[in-house]
C-alpha cells in the first residue's frame, strides 16, 4: 500500500469558466509537473474531454478518472465520476437528455470547446453548460450508482451552488460516496459543524478553472494502486484503504 | 389571517398538511436559497418558492412557517408531502409566476 495524489474536480476550457489555457494537454503537463498520480477531468455537465486526457496521461503514468460537475435542479453541484468509456457514454447520455436547450452565449458566459492534443478546436457546444439541469439531487444520485460510478457533492460548504447553500443542509439520507469541502475548511469543524452527517469521508480537490489552482489542493489516498476501484474502496473505508486527509 | 383565507381568496392548490390550514399567519418570506430561509425567514411566515426538496419541509419546521407556497405549477416530491402531513405545515400550489402571487399575497396580508 502506497500513498497516492489525487485532484478529483477539475475544469478545462470546455467549462464557459475554464480558462482558455486549461486544454487536456496542459492539464495533464501540469498535473506531472505537480507530482499528481489521479485527476479527474469534470467540466460543467459534460464529460467529452475526458477521453483524450486519459489518452495523454496514460504514457505519463497519470490515472485519468472520467467525470462531470452535474448542476442539479436545485442548483448544487456534485461531481460524478466514472471509470470506463462505456459509463462516460450513457453518462453523458443521461446529461445530454435533462439539459435544457439554452443556447451559449460566448462574451458573456465564456467559450466551449473541445480541443485535440494539439489544442486545435475540433467543436464548439451549443448548449450552455453551466445550466441545471432538470434533475434532482436525488435523481443524479440514483444515476450515478445505477451506473456504478461515485457521486460526490462538490464544495458543500460553499456559500454559493453547493448542497448546504442550497438545500439548508446535507439530506442525512442522501447516499454519497464522499463530500468535498472547500479548500481553506478544516475537517474537523466541518463534522463538528454538520453532526447530523454519520462519519462521512471528505476529500478537498482543487476545483481548478485556471492553470496555477490545479493541485491546489489535492488529497492523498493510500491505496493498492492508482485505480478507480481503489478509490471507490478509499472513500468507504475497505480493505485498508482509506482517504488522508 | 388563516392559511386557509389566502387558500380561498388565491386559489390555491392544497397538496397536504390540511391539519394546518388554521395556522395563523404572520407576514410572509420568498427565497429559492434554503440556507437564506433558515437565516432569515420568521415564525408564521408563509414561504414561496419553486424548491420542491424535502429538505423545504425540514426548514419550514424548524422555522415554524405557518405554510408553502411553491409556484408555476411545481409538485412537491413524495417525502415532502409525506413530511408536510406529518408536520400539519401544508404545502400550497399555483400555477402563477413568483412575482404575481407574491405581489397578491402582499396585498391581501397588508390592507
Amino acid at each position: 500500500m502506497q500513498t497516492y495524489r489525487a485532484d478529483l474536480h477539475i475544469h478545462t476550457v470546455l467549462s464557459p469558466c475554464g480558462d482558455l489555457d486549461m486544454s487536456p494537454r496542459y492539464i495533464v503537463d501540469l498535473a506531472k509537473a505537480r507530482n499528481l498520480d489521479i485527476i479527474a477531468i469534470t467540466d460543467h455537465n459534460s464529460t467529452l474531454h475526458g477521453p483524450l486526457a486519459r489518452r495523454l496521461a496514460t504514457p505519463l503514468g497519470i490515472k485519468v478518472l472520467f467525470g462531470a460537475e452535474v448542476t442539479t435542479r436545485e442548483e448544487a453541484h456534485c461531481v460524478c465520476l466514472f471509470d470506463t468509456e462505456e459509463q462516460r457514454q450513457a453518462f453523458q447520455a443521461f446529461i445530454d437528455d435533462n439539459l435544457p436547450n439554452l443556447p451559449n452565449n460566448p462574451d458573456k458566459f465564456g467559450y466551449q470547446v473541445v480541443v485535440d492534443e494539439n489544442d486545435e478546436i475540433l467543436q464548439e457546444v451549443e448548449p450552455l453548460l453551466i445550466s441545471a439541469l432538470k434533475s434532482s439531487v436525488g435523481d443524479v444520485q440514483a444515476k450515478v450508482h445505477e451506473l456504478n460510478g461515485l457521486f460526490i457533492p462538490a464544495h458543500v460548504d460553499r456559500p454559493r451552488y453547493s448542497l448546504i447553500s442550497q438545500l439548508g443542509f446535507i439530506p442525512p439520507d442522501l447516499r454519497f460516496d464522499a463530500l468535498e469541502i472547500f479548500r481553506n475548511t478544516d475537517p474537523s469543524e466541518f463534522l463538528a459543524l454538520h453532526s447530523y452527517l454519520k462519519n462521512p469521508t471528505l476529500i478537498k480537490n482543487s476545483d481548478a478553472h485556471f492553470p496555477d489552482q490545479l493541485g491546489e489542493p489535492y488529497t492523498k489516498y493510500l491505496l493498492e494502486s492508482p485505480t478507480f476501484e481503489e478509490i471507490a474502496k478509499a472513500l468507504h473505508r475497505q480493505d485498508g484503504r482509506e482517504v488522508l486527509l | 389571517m388563516k392559511v386557509s383565507e389566502i387558500v380561498k381568496s388565491l386559489n390555491l392548490k392544497v397538496f397536504s398538511g390540511e391539519s394546518g390550514l388554521s395556522n395563523e399567519i404572520d407576514g410572509g418570506y420568498v427565497s429559492d436559497l434554503l440556507s437564506d430561509v433558515m437565516g432569515h425567514a420568521d415564525a408564521g411566515n408563509v414561504w414561496v418558492t419553486l424548491q420542491n426538496h424535502k429538505n423545504v419541509m425540514a426548514i419550514a419546521s424548524l422555522k415554524e412557517l405557518a405554510a408553502i407556497i411553491l409556484v408555476k405549477g411545481i409538485e412537491p416530491e413524495a417525502d415532502t408531502i409525506e413530511q408536510s402531513n406529518q408536520e400539519g405545515i401544508p404545502v400550497l400550489g399555483t400555477n402563477l409566476e413568483t412575482y404575481e402571487i407574491v405581489g397578491k399575497l402582499y396585498q391581501m396580508l397588508n390592507t
